[in-house]
């Protein structure tokens, strides 16, 4: 058995700090609140301990003056640790602009982690400290959850949709990689380490690491390999929409509906084609469910991010 | 006994005797004793998983059971405690004897249906722990999707078929309490004179059935699924696995205020009782009821914080999660009010109020972390969350059902119980409840996640304190057990009123007779009005096991 008893988890990310900082703040007040109920008890218990068996109490039937207080201001607290909370919530949500991307995919019971550069690693992800890191997560089976405690990071990874959390790692270090979410015989196995290491090693990392081409290459291969390209012209002349400039605009459906095209518009229109039809085309795309891996997906979808318009040619379809 | 002698009628235990009579029984109080022994029995039965569970995390490698056995072990012991215990434990024990005596009437509505519950129950529970030999079932209480539906080749169907079984109980119990106290109460008995107790099975009772039937469909959903292929959480044929939770989590969170707020009933009639005081505000106490089982309907998003659920639906949810801890929050301070300037008796009903404060309020404030989305990010699915519930849940609810047994058990059996004993029982259940989990609490901010067969060395520590309470823990249980069986055959016989409390319960002879009240009472005054009440009446001589059988 170690012989050290940790009672808090080391802090090495940005908003590590964050997170502490308001659990301490809400640790403070229920503390508060735990100690001056209880005291107030055991001091009422002693002090109008009965005297004689059978005898009453005071014959108090209550206050609206205390009962407004005691409704109002655990009202206020509660709504400020909701605010406080919120806001921490929304830096958890919105990675930075200038986030470097790493593809994860989960799978009963392992991690595979998939570096633009087209490094690959199993249950270990290496990142640079102090650049933020933008994670976008697949499932290939049931839900998981990639968990990174010392970051204070966690999110669900949701079969049929693709999940994204982001954070800036500041210690270089070893943290453990948990799946939070439980899902199956090994799941208590379905852990990873994530090493943290100054930008240079990391580079140096990456250099030194097998790669068969990065994500984008792998995603034009595979454009042409499903013959994506046969529809999906670089110019308005196939039997689908172009896709150059695609990512991030609004997309006019079929039947009225206007969607922001992100990561899940492309992977549904891949995997379910006939959801969301973009209008003026026949909704004649076939499915890719089964014949493409999650990870092969997120290979399509850097590459799609990619197109853009070339100079000069006509608007691709969108509003 | 006074009345009894006047009127030489039997207790409700005596006649007509024999285990036909009891199985075929219509009397709410004998219904009740058969949930009393059904429930203690599943108790028995989840408690042996937990131990199971605590055993093998003493070592950070998994070495006593393989990590399948692991995983049915924590399902079987969440859904036995969850469906079979907790649900039913205060409302169709307690609940079913005292709500109708509490109103002064002669039985609940519909007699022939509370019976049918029990026995809906029971069919239910035994479908459902028939996996334990067919070969288990591992998807976690919470059967998520689309684990459930498409991954685990366990006898997911029959787990849930056996969970809808039961939903049916819960429902009719529901409809029972509610048209009971809607229709049932004696002359004088309005709706603010009602007992607190009332009040919150009330508010239950609405769980009940606008709960359940959303939870019965989900798990037939599951089972449909699971069998017919049908594309409702499975993504790769076009279903939602997200849908699944928040169909699941819209009765599953109400269900958690289900196993609180009955317990809230039975600490508010004992506050009163230990103080011998009127309710320090007894119409926010009562509304404040009403208003968590309400709010409580719209919380469920909270369990979805980490889903990828939109951010503004994370907000609802979060605002609505911080403003349900309100009326939790004004109970507790009018309990407190409450003691002030009372006759505090040192009864061992006072220990187990005592006990139920401490652990609820540790349970109940910790749901403020929770409900705060930023800090939920992090302690999602860990150990604190694990924490959290067994406070609410274990810590309140089962601390405050043993406290309302203690406290009603001398009207239901007519017999005593050791006293001294009863005090070290809260004391063992109280101690040790704190050394098995807050532990957890610290492992779940250090990043241990929830139903892990095996876990990294650093988490070991923490782990043998929570098992080492967790023997302390069962100890206190196994001494309840003991004590009160003991006090059924050699206790002595209880008088009337041996807590010197008010309301009509206890203005009936120990044990009741079947039809509770030789007239109809009619009530003319409030509930707790302690300033009138009679001091409590002591112990009568026991009386030799013979004198038992006929009673």
């Amino acid at each position: 058995m170690p012989s050290t008893l940790p009672l808090f988890p080391s802090s090495a990310s940005t908003v590590a700090g964050d997170v502490d900082t308001l659990f301490f703040f809400i640790l403070g007040v229920s503390a508060f609140f735990a100690v001056l109920v209880s005291v107030l008890m055991l001091y009422f218990t002693f002090k109008y301990r009965s005297k004689k068996p059978g005898a009453a109490g005071a014959d108090i039937h209550g206050s609206l003056t205390l009962e407004l207080i005691w409704t109002g201001i655990p009202f206020i607290i509660a709504m400020v640790m909701f605010v406080w909370g919120a806001q921490v919530f929304f830096t958890l949500a919105k990675p930075p602009a200038d986030a470097m991307d790493i593809f994860v995919v989960g799978k009963q019971w392992m991690w595979k982690v998939q570096h633009p550069e087209g490094v690959r690693e199993i249950n270990e992800m290496h990142v640079p400290i102090n650049r933020p890191v933008r994670l976008t997560l697949g499932s290939e089976d049931v839900i998981h959850d990639f968990f990174i405690p010392a970051f204070r990071v966690k999110m669900d990874v949701v079969p049929g949709r693709l999940t994204t959390m982001w954070f800036t790692a500041t210690k270089v270090g070893e943290y453990h990689i948990f799946c939070g979410q439980y899902c199956g015989t090994r799941h208590s196995g379905m852990i990873g380490t994530v090493v943290a290491m100054m930008p240079d090693d990391y580079e140096a990392w990456l250099a030194g690491g097998r790669t068969s081409g990065s994500a984008v290459q792998n995603g034009e291969r595979l454009f042409t390999d499903l013959s994506c390209i046969t529809c999906h012209k670089a110019d308005s002349s196939g039997r689908g929409p172009t896709l150059a400039g695609v990512f991030g605009s609004t997309v006019q459906l079929n039947d009225g509906r206007k969607v922001l095209a992100d990561e899940n518009y492309l992977r549904e229109s891949i995997m379910t084609p006939q959801a969301k039809v973009v209008q003026g085309f026949q909704p004649i795309m076939p499915t890719f469910q089964g014949l493409i891996s999650e990870e092969n997906l997120l290979q399509l979808i850097a590459y799609v991010k990619t197109l853009k318009p070339a100079e000069g040619a006509p608007a691709p379809v969108k509003k | 006994m006074k009345e009894a002698a006047v009127h030489q009628e039997p207790s409700y235990l005596g006649a007509p005797y024999g285990l036909a009579a009891w199985l075929l029984t219509k009397d709410h109080k004998r219904i009740a004793i058969l949930y009393l022994i059904s429930v203690t029995i599943f108790f028995a039965i989840g408690a042996l998983f937990a131990a199971t569970i605590r055993t093998e995390l003493i070592t950070p490698q998994g070495d006593l059971v393989t990590a399948d056995l692991y995983n049915k072990l924590f399902t079987l012991h969440g859904v036995v405690m969850i469906f079979f215990f907790l649900i039913p434990s205060i409302p169709a024990t307690l609940g079913n004897f005292f709500i109708p005596i509490m109103i002064g009437a002669k039985d609940l509505a519909f007699p022939r249906i509370n019976l049918l519950s029990w026995y809906i129950y029971v069919v239910g529970a035994i479908v459902t722990l028939s996996v334990v030999i067919t070969g288990g079932v591992d998807t976690g209480w919470t059967f998520y999707a689309p684990y459930s539906s498409i991954a685990s080749n366990t006898n997911v169907t029959t787990a849930a078929l056996g969970v809808f079984i039961t939903g049916f109980s819960s429902i009719l119990t529901g409809f029972n309490f509610i048209v009971t106290i809607h229709r049932m109460r004696a002359p004088g008995m309005t709706w603010f004179r009602l007992p607190l107790f009332v009040w919150a099975n009330y508010a239950t009772s609405l769980i009940f059935i606008l709960g359940t039937p959303v939870v019965a469909i989900t798990v037939l959903l599951i089972a449909a699924e699971r069998t017919l292929h049908l594309g409702i959480f499975d993504p790769r044929i076009g279903g939602d696995p997200i849908l699944f939770q928040h169909l699941f989590w819209f009765y599953s969170h109400p269900a958690v205020y289900i196993m609180i707020l009955p317990g809230m009933g039975v600490i508010s009639e004992l506050v009163a009782n230990v103080s011998r005081k009127q309710i320090f505000g007894y119409s926010f106490v009562a509304f404040s009821s009403i208003a968590i089982a309400l709010i409580g309907f719209l919380v469920w998003g909270h369990h979805m914080f980490v889903t990828g659920q939109s951010i503004y639906a994370g907000l609802v949810f979060s605002i609505l999660t911080m403003l349900v801890a309100v009326p939790s929050a004004v109970k507790t301070f009018n309990w407190t009010a409450t003691m002030y300037k009372g006759s505090i008796t040192w009864d061992s009903p006072l220990f187990w109020v005592l006990g139920f404060m401490g652990l609820f309020l540790v349970g109940g404030l910790t749901g403020l972390f929770l409900g705060s989305m930023g800090l939920d990010v992090h302690l999602h699915d860990t150990y604190f969350i694990v924490a959290h519930f067994h406070y609410i849940m274990v810590g309140g609810g089962v601390t405050a059902f043993l406290g309302g047994l203690h406290f009603y058990w001398p009207k239901m059996t007519g017999r005593m119980y050791s006293e001294p004993l009863a005090k070290i029982a809260s004391m063992l259940v109280f101690f040790g409840f704190n050394l098995t989990f807050f532990p957890q609490f610290i492992l779940g901010y250090m990043g241990m996640p929830r139903r892990y067969h095996s876990y990294p060395p650093e988490f070991q520590v923490l782990n043998v304190m929570s098992t080492g309470g967790a023997a302390v823990l069962g100890t206190g249980y196994m001494l309840i057990l003991i004590y009160l069986l003991y006090s059924i055959f050699k206790g002595p016989k209880a008088p009337m009123n041996p807590w010197g409390a008010t309301g009509l319960e206890w203005k009936i002879q120990s044990p009741p007779i079947t039809h509770n009240f030789h007239e109809t009472p009619v009530v003319t005054e409030e509930a707790y009005d302690y300033i009138h009440a009679p001091a409590p009446e002591r112990a009568l001589t026991p009386v030799s096991p013979r004198e038992v059988t006929h009673e």
